[in-house]
């Protein structure tokens, strides 16, 4: 459909095709934007009294908070490896029990039912926080590394399994036809056919979740399982920022040093 | 006129890819340029509108020395030269008409371009070119819902959108089937002389080159080894340029070897 | 002649080379090492691990049946949620974006802004948003502005490494053909750039709202506003009941989350 119009010999005119065509969905879709921000900004309190105190406060934290302390080393380390643990353990639990979960959460090699059981177990795996699920955690099974591993295992398959799901139904279909058509049964399929191309991604996912399950094993700290979380927040509590500020340099150390590992190993396997 | 005086152009330490190329093109003729893979031709194509950037030599394009050309100087001069390349390098996910307006690139301000509103004058030209390759009634289809044919075209026209003094073409039939090929370069070869234009086309296709096109160069490791009509490309000359290409480190001093290869691919490769 | 049968015979297959049989054995080795180091270091009491399914259920039970008495004000809290997360996506896309075109190694202008480009997009990545609301409540005191900032810090890293990859992985034909035109940098960017990343932007920064959804639910724990703030309430003081109506509401707000994504994602796309 080209906009020419050829009212006038030898002119013709041309605008670029909008977006949305439609120009009352177009107008409408820019009011209800403006009108969504008036209204949220609107609605949202704001303590600006509080807010104003803010920048000299931060003033007053940063210079508190530098040179970062390392005293407390020990007490560094010790948390450290504890997240560690917490990490190592739940990825592979959590990467373990994602794969059969992914595959029956891919619509085109599952069967109807299957496909809803497998996507529901991965959608409740991720609708909540991992914080919320670590203080239920901590609630039922008490304060320490379990309650941790506990919630970044379900953390895993939530993620890694939607992803891969979502990876398989993606895959080069031409592949699993030609196995089909050597007369490969089901799980030759699945392995000569689907593994082959997830299996990449499916390697990158979980690094990319090791990775992930560092940095979230420092945060289910906060709410008591396990962890350098838990050093994090006492430091905060007792206003040693220098500590704390400590602790968050070593943190984003740890993750850039895992990610750097991560990505590299990633590579090799491509 | 495009003259090429001693271009040389080597990565790091390697051999050179082109050893001191020498080319003159005067006025509108078309000119194919034919060689074996890795022979230089795409490399000294892109060293004239510095896609690639030439170790030394001197690339004139009517009076004006492309070499030193830095920041605006080079945009302004790239204004100058059309490119169409073999895999189209079309922008797919825009229309027709935006890809064919982004010739004018180099001519309007960068306002005009990011809100497309571009002077009426190129929109016109627009259409008209369109018209003349066939492909008016595309303009508001995104690129990549158009075959191979059409997208090269498009390639044309938005090279020609760009009023330039000399079209290049690297490989603009490669991509292509037999028959669509033959109808690009049948194209190529009516714009050429409707437009006055010189056309540098890098070529595969021997046949082509001497069907469509008044002139051909043949290049071999960098070196220009044949330089004359299509009628004075005999089988000596395709055995020079083409012969015993797969044993890379030969001496080309030595005598041609038979080219089995190369024979029976110009046999099948005739106009259809 | 070539003796065919004699060539072939020597011919072994072997999917990895001795090399890639070696590290594959090596990285396998480190794995266990590393799984059977933190299994038996971990400080567990293992008879705790064994009884856990049972207190999991246990507590599962206190939380039935769900109390609805307090929906109002859970329903109110909720919105506020949603506040947070879109209007922080909204405003992170500004900064996001800059940031990635100077983090990207095919766009950036030059390699000090490509190192602070990465430097933005790492620290804002491997700080927490918990983390982040912490030091926002800090200094601007509980409140939704922490929240709001908390998000937003986050966000910048996510959304600006994600498009500095797309921005990287782009088809560079285009842009060598926009390029040959005499375009200037920003027009081939524009043009050559920015449509192909189109796509990947708006998978993006719905993904992250999304994600900025789950997040914002959490603020509250540690008082960035949100329905976090009643979830704390309700756990300390023991009014599981209550506990589970907001974890179902949450999971609501999840659901319609996903569906407006995809929803979105089908129509952007």
């Amino acid at each position: 459909m080209a906009r020419s119009d050829i009212a006038t010999p030898g002119r013709r005119t041309w605008r670029k095709p909008p977006f949305i065509a439609n120009p009352w969905l177009r107008h409408g879709l820019w009011l209800a934007v403006i009108a969504y921000l008036v209204w949220a900004f609107g609605s949202l309190p704001f303590n600006w009294e509080r807010i104003g105190e803010g920048l000299p406060r931060a003033a007053r934290i940063f210079g508190g908070g530098f040179p970062p302390s390392f005293e407390r080393g020990a007490l560094l380390l010790t948390g450290f490896k504890e997240s560690f643990q917490i990490a190592i353990l739940a990825t592979l639990l959590g990467v373990a029990l994602s794969i059969p979960f992914a595959v029956m959460a891919a619509r085109n090699i599952a069967p109807l039912p299957i496909y809803l059981v497998g996507r529901a177990v991965i959608i409740v795996s991720r609708s909540f926080h991992p914080v919320i699920v670590a203080i239920l955690f901590v609630a039922a099974v008490g304060f320490g590394p379990l309650a941790g591993i506990l919630t970044l295992t379900l953390y895993s398959i939530g993620f890694v399994g939607k992803l891969l799901a979502e990876e398989i139904e993606e895959i080069d279909w031409g592949q699993v036809e030609a196995m089909r058509a050597t007369g490969a049964g089901y799980l030759a399929t699945l392995v000569y056919a689907v593994f082959p191309q997830i299996l990449p991604r499916q390697v990158g996912l979980s690094m990319y979740q090791l990775d992930s399950n560092l940095r979230a094993s420092a945060v289910v700290g906060i709410v008591g399982a396990g962890g350098i979380g838990g050093t994090l927040m006492n430091a905060f509590g007792r206003y040693d920022y220098d500590f704390a500020f400590a602790i968050l340099l070593i943190i984003i150390a740890v993750i850039l040093v895992s990610e750097g590992v991560s990505g590299w190993v990633r590579k090799k396997i491509w | 006129m495009l003259e090429i005086s001693k271009l040389v152009k080597r990565y790091g330490r390697d051999e050179p890819v082109l050893k001191e190329l020498d080319l003159v093109v005067e006025g509108s003729s078309v000119i194919s340029i034919v060689g074996a893979s890795g022979a230089g031709k795409s490399t000294m194509l892109r060293c004239i509108n510095r896609l690639v950037e030439p170790t030394s030599g001197s690339i004139r394009l009517n009076g004006t020395e492309l070499v030193t050309l830095r920041g605006a100087a080079l945009r302004r001069a790239r204004r100058k030269i059309g490119m169409i390349f073999q895999g189209f390098n079309l922008i797919d996910r825009l229309t027709v008409m935006e890809n064919v307006l982004a010739g004018r690139l180099g001519y309007v301000n960068l306002f005009q371009a990011v809100t497309r509103r571009y002077p009426q004058t190129d929109i016109e030209r627009a259409f008209t070119l369109m018209e003349r390759v066939g492909i008016a009634h595309y303009a508001d289809k995104r690129a990549d819902a158009l075959s191979g044919g059409e997208r090269q075209r498009v390639g044309v026209v938005r090279a020609l959108m760009q009023e330039p003094e000399i079209l290049l073409a690297d490989e603009p039939t490669a991509s292509l089937d037999p028959r669509t090929s033959e109808q690009i370069m049948m194209l190529l070869q009516s714009l050429a002389s409707e437009l006055s234009l010189p056309v540098l086309i890098n070529i595969h296709n021997v046949a082509q080159a001497k069907a469509y096109t008044e002139r051909i160069v043949g290049l071999r490791h960098g070196k220009m080894i044949f330089d004359g009509t299509p009628a004075d490309f005999d089988k000596e000359a395709l055995d020079a340029i083409y012969g015993g290409i797969e044993v890379p480190d030969e001496d080309e001093d030595e005598a041609p070897k038979p080219p089995a290869r190369f024979v029976t691919q110009e046999a099948s490769d005739g106009p259809l | 002649m070539v003796d065919h049968a004699d060539a072939l015979a020597d011919r072994v297959w072997r999917r990895y080379d001795r090399r890639g049989r070696l590290i594959r054995f090596a990285v396998l080795l480190v794995t266990l090492m590393g799984i059977v180091w933190a299994v038996r270091d971990i400080d567990i009491f293992w008879p705790w691990v064994w009884d856990a399914p049972n207190q999991i259920s246990s507590l599962g039970a206190r939380m039935w049946p769900p109390d609805p008495s307090r929906l109002g004000v859970i329903l109110e809290a909720m919105l506020e949620t949603v506040h947070i997360a879109t209007l922080a996506t909204l405003l992170t896309i500004f900064i996001a974006l800059p940031v990635s075109y100077i983090a990207a190694q095919n766009t950036t202008p030059n390699r000090f802004c490509l190192w602070l480009g990465r430097l933005i997009l790492v620290s804002s990545r491997s700080v927490n948003t918990i983390i982040w609301a912490l030091l926002f409540v800090a200094i601007f005191g509980p409140g939704v502005l922490a929240g709001i900032l908390a998000i937003m810090f986050r966000s910048i890293g996510f959304i600006g490494k994600l498009m500095g990859e797309a921005i990287e992985e782009i088809d560079r034909r285009p842009v060598e053909a926009m390029e040959a035109t005499g375009a200037s940098r920003l027009k081939v960017i524009a043009y050559a750039v920015v449509p192909q990343v189109m796509p990947a932007f708006f998978a993006i920064v719905i993904l992250r709202w999304d994600i900025n959804i789950r997040e914002s639910t959490v603020l509250g724990l540690v008082g960035a506003g949100g329905i976090g703030v009643l979830l704390q309430g309700a756990i300390d003081t023991f009014a599981w009941p209550t506990v589970a109506t907001i974890l179902i509401a949450i999971v609501v707000l999840v659901l319609i989350g996903e569906a407006i994504t995809g929803l979105l994602r089908r129509k952007a796309i």
